[in-house]
């Protein structure tokens, strides 16, 4: 049996057999306290001895520095913009994610396909047509949503150093300053969000609590996770002793 | 989750939309100016459309193919996204505006080429659902020694991805080409009875195989509004 399946149909060419680490994911908009979180549980688990690495969005060789440049020009239709996300996605997904899993690490994923697929909606994709192109995606282990209301979201913004032009949706014909597009552009996100949890089962976590709280919750319960399938590699290679 | 693939809805637009398919050295290309000619002499917009179109994604495939970057679904991904700006920016407004858009390659050539790649076929067709349907697809069946003919007298330099060679079919250049050509032609064939294709003979002579396409196109010509030859190039 393997250890993972995907979506749909899998990916090209990739055999998902000896897949050993783990996919981990968080989720949640933008501004939640994703980075911090994804910060403080992988030093977490490296303390408790597991290998650990990270991908987030954008991140690719191969795609990251077209979706850099499309965005400084706001040249590229919104269509062909969720293409590029998902050819940077699965650019990571065969390139980081896969031999990361093979080589038994714990993969931390800053946000995975229901972001893109929850920006892509808001963008006005058909919702059936982007959730088919990204059923290549590998269903993982665990994820977690860091959920809170657009109200809470603000004041977290603002002390980051304000409203970011694409995270306030001003691409789109939503309210007529940054802060009303801001807010209408990430409810619709976390809507879509919400919707997603429900269809693809994955877990929504209060994100309002203080960041320490949160991270030492998230902590716990992958831990746990990790754990029950068998704890860090050498424990789980070594016959008869974990 | 079903969405709709690629030939189901109407396209609807005052425009027509004629494509060109076939495995290199078809003689398409050919056939295409000299309809584009024939099309402006009779007094119509004529708009050609190009694979890898858009800069900046144009950019991305092009480091991605020089450094080897690529896998099955990165390339069928790549091209979608090159092809969806193209669709979004070129060709439906130029549908809309009532032009008569000519393209050398279409969603078909992405079907054949990407499922020889081992992309699934379901996959690569409701990836491109978002493509307007042509008013007529026509694609030129020619036997692989003929085309291969054509093209490896010329002593071409073949490109990396262009001969297959990211499949491991062959060691050597040319021969991994036949084999991908071949298995391209294979797609092209299945093609024919699901998308409606007209089948044109290319081993006949260059005017004739012209005058039957433009017999073919002829009705389904919207009504000249005049010498309109410089409303769109």
């Amino acid at each position: 049996m393997p250890s993972f399946e995907s979506y749909g149909d899998g990916i090209p060419g990739v055999s998902l057999e000896d897949l050993t680490g783990w996919l981990i994911v968080i989720e949640g908009t933008d501004g939640v306290g994703r980075t911090t979180t994804i910060t403080r549980v992988r030093s977490h688990l490296e303390r408790l001895g597991y290998a650990v690495a990270e991908t987030g969005l954008s991140r690719s060789d191969l795609a990251s520095r077209g979706i850099r440049r499309a965005k400084e020009g706001n040249t590229l239709g919104s269509k062909a913009f969720n293409l590029f996300y998902a050819t940077d996605f699965a650019d990571r997904l065969e390139r980081q994610i896969v031999p990361a899993l093979r080589a038994g690490f714990v993969m931390l994923t800053d946000r995975y396909i229901y972001s893109l697929i929850a920006r892509a909606i808001v963008r006005g994709a058909e919702p059936d047509w982007i959730k088919r192109v990204y059923s290549f995606a590998l269903k993982p282990d665990a994820v977690f949503y860091l959920r809170i209301g657009v109200q809470d979201l603000v004041p977290r913004v603002l002390l980051n150093g304000g409203f970011d032009y694409w995270e306030s949706g001003m691409d789109l014909p939503m309210g007529e300053d940054l802060y009303e597009s801001f807010i209408q552009y990430q409810s619709r996100v976390i809507e879509e969000l919400d919707q997603l949890a429900r269809e693809y089962e994955y877990e929504t976590v209060d994100a309002t609590r203080p960041a320490d709280v949160l991270s030492d919750y998230l902590s716990r319960r992958i831990a746990a996770l990790l754990e029950a399938g068998g704890g860090p590699a050498e424990e789980r290679g070594s016959d008869g002793e974990a | 989750m079903n969405p709709p693939d690629f030939g189901s809805q109407p396209p609807g637009y005052p425009g027509r939309l004629f494509i060109v398919e076939g495995i290199d050295g078809s003689g398409k290309s050919t056939q295409l100016t000299l309809l584009a000619q024939w099309l402006r002499s009779e007094g119509y917009p004529v708009l050609f459309s190009e694979w890898n179109s858009s800069p900046i994604v144009k950019a991305t495939t092009s480091r991605g193919k020089r450094r080897r970057l690529l896998s099955p679904l990165t390339f069928s991904l790549i091209h979608a996204t090159d092809f969806s700006d193209r669709v979004e920016r070129e060709i439906i407004p130029s549908l809309k505006a009532g032009a008569i858009v000519l393209a050398d390659r279409y969603v078909y050539t992405a079907f054949a080429r990407d499922v020889v790649r081992g992309v699934p076929p379901q996959w690569i067709r409701s990836l491109y659902g978002f493509a307007v349907v042509p008013t007529q697809a026509f694609y030129f069946r020619v036997p692989l020694d003929v085309a291969l003919r054509r093209i490896l007298s010329a002593r071409p330099k073949l490109k990396h991805h262009e001969a297959g060679m990211d499949l491991n079919l062959h060691p050597d250049v040319r021969e991994s080409y036949r084999i991908f050509q071949s298995r391209i032609l294979e797609q092209y064939e299945q093609m024919v009875g699901e998308f409606g294709l007209a089948v044109m003979d290319a081993t006949r002579p260059v005017e004739a195989q012209q005058r039957q396409l433009r017999r073919v196109i002829r009705p389904l010509l919207p009504k000249p509004r005049g010498r309109v030859d410089h409303a769109l190039v």
